[in-house]
């Protein structure tokens, strides 16, 4: 007897994630290079492991606050009044959560009733459909364009409005085009929410690694404080995705329903995490600092690599993923991204993984060294040139 | 180019290529700032960092300070350059503090280091004083961790 019809309907309209495959193979081979990982290749700077250590020396080992740290909801506090001039209240308005995904899993489930819809740019990082989804809402998908470098619009948006659109959910800088949304494009997107009287949940996880410019943080536009849920974190910036740990700001109303959430489901963040994350936001930026500007020469490189192989590609501002076109192969996303880790070894993820408007294309990360860039892309010019007449 | 010097640094073998590419520039305009830096002794040589413990080496260390009574015109520069020009001599810097010149020493063995310090340095007039400290185990060197444990441990392929 099976037991899957026993499983709730949610759960089973799910898809298995597209990554897993590709996870197998690769996980087979020795020499394997892999493009395919969403996480930095740095391990946590020592200064925040050393103080997360000295913690449990001295005993830190009990629960927090629900809504976590009194000490590092302050260190968030202020340094989103000193990055970004926003005053958030550190005892009503800030929610220290297990990762950018609880964060993102409690906002929905904060605001969405069963049948209420979230627009939600694509491509996109892959939890987004699926907290939605658990949580009864509709997500509905609206395709960025390439020849717009994979920002989104109010035009674009405009036509999957419905009485029934209640949350507006934007990922930028963006997994996994490397996409960035500049002011001029926010300040369109704040307008619409605006009109249309949208609650905009902003997951910023990546915003501190945008390349030859600032990252705009969404909450910051004038009047979008309040209709603004931020999610933000420590996993990418600082090398911290094992730790588990990341924060959401926003009203007292929203925070406060979210708090109700993860008192009950999660209790609180991992204290260890949260003192990593004092340690983070005190003493850590140069090291973040530092951490950025490799990126930054990666990120060059590999474009080059990729405009000289013939390879569409729009600069990536932001993250760490280019985003190639691969339809001048004749293969499609999979068919791509499969001969190449059979016939190279180098893994990849095909771009629809991450939503429908990510066909023909493929996520390349470069949170990886130079060395092993530079071989990657020598190995993929390899397997252009022996499949040119495919 | 701050920058480059930094990426140099590191990894001296990186293919101008790579840096072109890294950079923004072409391949032209790496090589003569590469060669404006050499000119200018800004870049000094290009080395590799070796583990001579690991490859059987077994050579000794010393750091000895030293203090020396400074000479009229030259203050301590002249004392400090008899010293650097012996080949065994592998760093020597002028201090703050209790002692005037810190110099770094490397010999076959115990005696040899010991030996040298004796007949060469300590004679030298204007020195009055060394103190001779022998490296037991060397942990990081130059930025590096000799013996660094640390390896990728993540999955091959993450969202
Ligand atoms: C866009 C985006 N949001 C959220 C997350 C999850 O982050 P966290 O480790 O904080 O849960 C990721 C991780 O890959 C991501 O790429």
């Amino acid at each position: 007897m099976s037991w899957n019809d026993k499983l709730s309907n949610s759960v089973q309209s799910i898809a298995p994630s597209g990554i897993r495959k590709f996870f197998d193979i690769a996980a087979q081979m020795k020499d394997v290079i892999s493009l395919g990982v969403g996480e930095p290749d740095f391990v946590t700077p020592w200064t925040i492991r050393e103080s997360c250590v000295y913690g449990l020396e001295r005993g830190y080992t009990s629960y927090t606050a629900n809504r976590g740290m009194p000490e590092l909801r302050a260190e968030i506090a202020n340094h989103f009044k000193k990055r970004h001039n926003l005053n958030y209240d550190s005892d009503k308005e800030i929610l220290v959560t297990v990762g950018v995904s609880e964060a993102m899993d409690l906002a929905i489930r904060a605001v969405i009733n069963p049948g209420d819809e979230i627009l939600i740019p694509e491509p996109c990082y892959v939890s987004y459909q699926a907290c939605t989804i658990l949580a009864g809402g509709v997500p509905v998908a609206v395709p960025a364009k390439i020849e717009n470098e994979f920002r989104i619009t109010p035009e674009e948006l405009e036509p999957y409005l419905t009485p029934k659109t209640k949350v507006l959910l934007i990922g930028y800088p963006n997994n996994p085009t490397g996409a960035i949304m500049e002011r001029d494009d926010l300040l369109k997107i704040a307008d619409f929410a605006e009109k249309h009287d949208l609650i905009v949940i902003s997951d910023e996880i990546y915003g501190d690694l945008t390349y030859n410019g600032v990252h705009e943080c969404f909450a910051a536009l004038p009047n979008m404080k309040d209709r603004t849920i931020l999610l933000n974190g420590f996993s990418k910036a600082y090398a911290m995705t094992g730790w588990r740990i990341g924060y959401a700001l926003g009203n007292s109303d929203f925070i406060g329903a979210m708090t109700k959430i993860h008192q009950y489901t999660m209790l609180c963040a991992p204290i260890t995490a949260q003192m990593g994350a004092i340690e983070a936001l005190r003493r850590g930026e140069k090291y973040m600092k530092k951490m950025v500007a490799e990126y930054d020469r990666r990120r060059k490189l590999i474009y080059d690599g990729f405009k000289q192989m013939g390879l569409d590609s729009f600069e990536p501002r932001g993250a760490f993923y280019i985003f190639p076109n691969i339809t001048s192969t004749g293969f499609t996303s999979e068919e791509f991204a499969e001969k190449l880790i059979m016939a190279e070894h180098v893994a990849l993820v095909p771009g629809t993984a991450f939503g429908k408007s990510g066909t023909g294309h493929v996520r390349c990360s470069y949170a990886t060294s130079i060395e092993k860039i530079s071989e990657a892309l020598n190995r993929i010019q390899h397997f252009l040139t022996k499949n040119k007449n495919h | 180019m701050k920058e480059l010097l930094e990426v140099l640094e590191h990894n001296s073998r990186i293919s101008v290529s790579e840096l072109a590419s890294m950079f923004q520039k072409s391949e032209y305009e790496i090589e003569k700032e590469i060669e404006r830096l050499e000119r200018e002794k800004i870049i000094l040589s290009y080395g590799a960092l070796i583990n001579w413990e690991r490859f059987g080496n077994d050579t000794v260390t010393a750091i000895i300070e030293i203090n020396l009574t400074p000479q009229r015109e030259v203050g301590f520069d002249a004392i400090a350059e008899r010293i650097y020009r012996f080949d065994e001599v592998k760093t020597v810097y002028l201090m703050s503090g209790n002692f005037d010149l810190l110099v770094i020493i490397e010999g076959k063995s115990l005696k040899d280091v010991a030996n040298f310090v004796a007949t060469r340095l300590s004679t030298i007039d204007g020195i009055t004083q060394t103190r001779s400290h022998f490296i037991l185990k060397p942990y990081k060197k130059d930025g590096i961790i000799i013996n660094d444990e640390e390896k990728d441990r993540r999955l091959v392929v993450s969202p």
